[in-house]
């Protein structure tokens, strides 16, 4: 064994010695470290689900879907056919009966599709034409083209949609960015505070050390381990209920049958990894800045 | 050993605490630094324990020019000065050999040099039989023992004392003179900052005496001060 890593072992057992001897305060930072990622991984999550139905969403953004009365005369679905063709823009047309609606909604409903069994009869669904647009641009002048025709019940275009989705997104960004930067300040005090009771409990030992020639890294080694530790721990804990608890979240969702959501959630394994650094290095993060801010504040080398 | 060139120090507060202050010490010498509490006997230690920086002046230790180091380099400074303070401070959850141990552990001795050195340092300071006491067993001159062990253990130049015998009954604090004396006859120089006239007197070395932080005499085979 050479002498660095003697320093290295000796700081590394008196960091974790520090941690258990100020077990009490540890809970505390480790908790607000755990609640701070837990929060961001449930903002993360939030995040991601929208992102995905708004990309979901997106890939239908240049069709429109014209929706037609149930008890339209034939002679007014060519009329609405024709008027739609005229208009500018106008990529192709295609026309989606009830019966072909249902099919399509039953291959996308998979598994769950016999839900739909029975429904032939009294189809629910309406008759519909589905328009391409050349360019996104086009579609509000298509639309305003088209509305007010005798015989269409809806007109469904997703640009309302898309921007109601980002809209929400960004608000859940931006009050999730500023809850977590409060949390992880409230973290960094807490743990500050964690370090400065070990700081005061080795004040002795620490001038002492100091005195006999101890480097500032071996001094300060210690406490920043403390605050390491205490970090990881909390990045560990929070993974593990991020992780199970949307795990099992998901599958509630997946249970209860609403597989029109999950279709659009983001898978819970898709997510281990990624959450599993960024947490850890969060948490590493505030445990050594917490130890630092103290360090600066309370001990004097 | 030490020198102290065109030595002043003048706190934030505008305490002057030296003036212009020049001594030369040489190596394996013994010197008394003796004055009021007050006078800058302390603010000498710490100038030399680089706890304070010099207003003006330059300060050499070991023939390295200390007067302005890096924050980084002042442990490396710190190893070549033992230190002993009047109140001893010892770890009260160590025995008194973790204690000598633990000066050597910080500066990453081998475990084996541990186990050599520190029971011979124990020896020194007539300790042997206290090896696995805690300090609140220990006398308080058997404090100061385990302190002097603790200082001594890496072998450093020079050992500081500021006051060892402070809180000393006085055949105690022979005690403490004798081992001091041997020490430095090994070759340590020895700076010791006291108000005990008799062992000044008796010891007759060196006596540095500071008045308002100046020098006010520097005399071989000194004594603590002179009737008038």
């Amino acid at each position: 064994m050479n002498m660095s890593f003697r320093i290295f072992k000796n700081v590394l057992k008196q960091g974790f010695q520090g941690m258990w001897r100020n077990r009490g305060m540890g809970i505390a930072s480790v908790g607000s470290i755990t609640a701070v990622l837990i929060i961001l991984g449930m903002v993360l999550i939030m995040i991601l689900s929208i992102n995905n139905i708004v990309s979901e969403t997106q890939s239908k953004f240049d069709e429109i879907q014209v929706f037609l009365e149930d008890d339209i005369k034939e002679k007014n679905i060519d009329t609405i056919g024709n008027k739609i063709k005229s208009s500018d823009g106008v990529k192709d047309v295609k026309f989606l009966t009830k019966d072909e609606a249902m099919k399509d909604m039953k291959e996308d409903w998979g598994e769950e599709g016999g839900l739909l069994e029975g429904l032939e009869d009294e189809n629910p669904l309406p008759n519909s034409y589905i328009i391409q647009l050349k360019d996104i641009e086009y579609a509000d002048a298509v639309v305003e083209n088209i509305k007010g025709m005798k015989g269409i019940e809806e007109v469904k275009y997703y640009r309302d949609i898309i921007e109601n989705l980002l809209s929400t997104a960004n608000y859940i960004r931006i009050t999730g960015v500023i809850i977590i930067i409060i949390l992880m300040a409230v973290s960094v005090f807490i743990i500050s505070n964690t370090i400065k009771i070990t700081v005061t409990a080795r004040k002795r030992e620490v001038n002492i050390m100091k005195y006999v020639g101890a480097t500032n890294g071996y001094i300060r080694g210690p406490f920043i381990i403390e605050g390491i530790l205490l970090g990881l721990i909390g990045a560990i804990l929070s993974i593990l209920i991020v992780n199970y608890g949307y795990d099992y979240l998901f599958k509630i969702i997946n249970e209860k049958l609403y597989v029109i959501f999950t279709v659009y959630l983001v898978a819970p394994h898709a997510l281990l990894k990624d959450i599993s650094i960024m947490f850890i290095a969060i948490g590493v993060g505030i445990g050594t800045l917490g130890s630092l801010v103290s360090l600066k504040r309370f001990l004097n080398v | 050993m030490i020198e102290f060139i065109n030595v002043s120090k003048v706190y934030k507060n505008g305490t002057k605490a030296l003036n212009d202050i020049n001594i030369s010490i040489d190596k394996g010498e013994f010197v008394f630094i003796v004055g009021h509490s007050g006078a800058g006997k302390s603010t000498l230690i710490k100038l030399l324990l680089k706890e304070v920086e010099p207003t003006s002046g330059k300060i050499i230790l070991d023939g390295m020019d200390i007067t302005k180091v890096k924050n980084r380099k002042i442990p490396y400074i710190r190893r070549k000065v033992g230190v002993v303070f009047q109140d001893f401070r010892l770890l009260p959850n160590k025995t008194v050999y973790e204690n000598v141990a633990f000066a050597m552990e910080i500066i990453g001795a081998h475990p084996a040099e541990i186990n050599r050195r520190v029971p011979t340092v124990l020896n020194m300071v007539e300790l042997d039989d206290k090896a696995n006491d805690y300090p609140d067993q220990l006398s308080g001159g058997e404090h100061q023992r385990v302190a002097i062990a603790r200082a001594i253990v890496n072998n450093p130049p020079v050992l500081i004392a500021d006051e060892p015998t402070g809180n000393l009954d006085p055949d105690t604090a022979w005690e403490i003179m004798k081992i001091m004396k041997n020490i430095n006859r090994r070759g340590t120089t020895v700076l010791m900052a006291t108000h005990a006239k008799d062992i000044v007197d008796c010891m007759k070395r060196r006596v540095v005496a500071l008045e308002d932080g100046k020098i006010v005499r520097d005399e071989e085979k000194g004594v603590y001060e002179y009737e008038f």
